[in-house]
């Protein structure tokens, strides 16, 4: 029960990774980037490709990455070049990425049985798996998470904030808020892919359909962070002016309690198979709660 | 100093609902000239200041800012040289965003925004003089968000920003339009101080006839795409509301026959 009770919040931190890149785009860049779907798998396929190689696996996650911000800079051209509206930009570049994702993998499935990943280390050393897991889930989330509060501070992280908030505003303070769309969708795509990467390794496995539904899984971790973590009184205390640590801090909870969130109702007896289907409407009863209070208050 | 020669701009070029806005604008504005832009609904009064902002590119004619040739620059580009102030409040500033940011960022204005951190102590000190001379209570309230702030004080740290950095030209679309009296003249009397205190060289869209003729050095009256009146110095000085009024008056029958001719 405890061994089920770590790898599930260790599964969360691993996926959180996913859920700050969603968060880049979701909520400071206001767009719906369903390149995700696309990139999360490539990351994956990557570094299980390149482990097979015997490639270290850390080298492989960075490449992983490197995928994952490329991917996110096509959307981006995509995007603001051709004028496609980002949602069907991303779209486009999910389905491209089903066949090049294809073409890295050779095959719709590469085990990682008995190969060297970055947890295996670690798990040599005589640690359980799942505490393994946690140990890394723990660093890589803080090393991202410092980052990103870094980034988002800098003068060139708060133009990308701007231009979320309000384009027109930060165009006349003379930033190109294309190239900002574009950095802002590479920087999310990269963590994604990284966060796929982490994620195959962690299962043992690559596979071509893992992309499906990332996109609702960040987005139910984001509102999820944002409803239970981040609108607490005793956290906004905690936390005071700086509400961007905090936005950060609510999305990695988030992750965390989703998976919970989901190993319960597994536990609970709900087939796997529904799983989705009740994420969706997780997510869809979250996104509409400003709706729902409206009513409620109007009587 | 700013040189417009012979702008033309139209929208949905070929096709039914084409529509000239600018029909060959010929306007210089020396260092330091307050201009009032008035003219009725679709004069081309806006879509003159957003020529000059790049906020499109014109059809025909040339732009210069202080000799630079900016009439194919694009818009961020020439937002090193222009301050800008929307009618909407909302729009100058990011709503989301802490006082401090907006401020920040207008201080950055035309520079490249690099990795070094944006919040710098000693700026913070001149944020603080900046809102204190709004005499609003702002300047203890620097991390803020602006989506707290009513549209007055919006408009106002709106106006401190696009005057932080000294722009070349101050744009003003009607800046006072969505405040109530009170708030507007707050705010008239505080660009009437900043264009003072730089020496801005100011184009000002107003709505108001008693505004365009209280404030500035010289007066435009737009119709149809074209300047029809430019006043300045003494001359405007003496002008009165009803004489406004009569020019609006011919020039809107000018148009009027010439629309009738056309029919």
């Amino acid at each position: 029960m405890t061994n089920l009770i770590i790898s599930t919040i260790a599964q969360g931190l691993l996926w959180a990774l996913l859920a700050l890149g969603v968060f880049i785009t979701f909520r400071i860049l206001d767009v719906a980037d369903l390149t995700v779907e696309g990139s999360f798998p490539m990351g994956a396929a990557i570094s299980a490709v390149l482990i097979t190689m015997g490639v270290n696996p850390w080298l492989t996650v960075v490449i992983a990455g490197i995928g994952g911000m490329v991917a996110g800079a096509v959307t981006g051209w995509i995007h603001t070049k051709l004028k496609i509206p980002a949602l069907l930009a991303g779209i486009l570049t999910m389905i491209a990425l089903y066949s090049v994702n294809l073409h890295i993998m050779g095959k719709a499935n590469i085990s990682l049985l008995r190969m060297d990943t970055v947890y295996s280390a670690i798990h040599s050393m005589g640690i359980s798996n799942a505490v393994a897991l946690t140990i890394i889930g723990v660093v890589v989330t803080v090393v991202v998470g410092l980052f990103l509060f870094w980034f988002f501070g800098t003068e060139l992280g708060t133009s990308i904030r701007a231009t979320g908030v309000n384009p027109q505003m930060i165009r006349a303070q003379g930033v190109n808020t294309d190239s900002m769309i574009v950095l802002g969708l590479l920087l999310s795509n990269g963590f994604v892919a990284v966060s796929g990467a982490l994620i195959a390794q962690s299962q043992g496995f690559a596979d071509i359909g893992m992309g499906v539904g990332t996109i609702v899984i960040g987005l139910a971790s984001v509102i999820i962070g944002e409803v239970l973590f981040a609108s607490s009184s005793v956290v906004r205390k905690l936390f005071g002016n700086s509400s961007f640590v905090l936005s950060l801090v609510a999305v990695v909870f988030g992750s965390i309690i989703y998976r919970i969130v989901i190993a319960t109702v597994l536990y609970l007896g709900m087939p796997p198979n529904d799983l989705k289907l009740f994420t969706a409407i997780l997510v869809a009863l979250a996104l509409s709660l400003p709706t729902w209070q409206g009513k409620f208050r109007r009587g | 100093m700013l040189e417009l020669k012979g702008i033309v701009k139209a929208f949905h070029k070929g096709t039914v609902n084409e529509k000239i806005a600018l029909r060959g604008i010929d306007l210089r504005l020396e260092d330091g000239d307050f201009v009032t832009v008035i003219g009725g609904n679709g004069a081309g009064k806006s879509t003159l200041l957003n020529s000059i902002a790049g906020v499109f590119s014109v059809d025909e004619g040339s732009l210069h800012i202080n000799d630079v040739d900016v009439t194919h620059m694009a818009e961020y580009k020439r937002a090193k040289y222009i301050g800008r102030v929307f009618q909407d409040p909302m729009l100058g500033t990011a709503g989301n965003m802490q006082i401090e940011e907006n401020m920040l960022l207008a201080l950055r204005r035309g520079k490249q925004m690099g990795l070094s951190w944006a919040f710098k102590e000693n700026e913070r000190e001149l944020f603080k003089q900046q809102l204190a001379r709004l005499d609003l209570g702002l300047e203890n309230r620097l991390s803020s968000s602006m989506g707290l702030l009513s549209g007055g004080q919006r408009q106002s740290i709106t106006l401190l920003m696009a005057t932080m950095l000294k722009p070349e030209v101050l744009l003003l679309d009607e800046h006072t339009a969505a405040l109530d009296p009170k708030t507007a003249e707050k705010v008239l009397q505080l660009t009437d101080e900043l264009v003072k205190e730089h020496h801005l060289t100011t184009l000002m869209i107003t709505h108001n006839m008693r505004d365009a003729l209280r404030f500035g050095n010289r007066l435009i009256m737009m119709d149809n795409g074209k300047v029809i009146y430019d006043v300045r110095g003494e001359e405007k000085a003496s002008l009165t509301v009803q004489d406004l009024l009569e020019r609006f008056e011919v020039a809107s029958e000018n148009t009027l026959s010439d629309r009738m001719m056309l029919g």
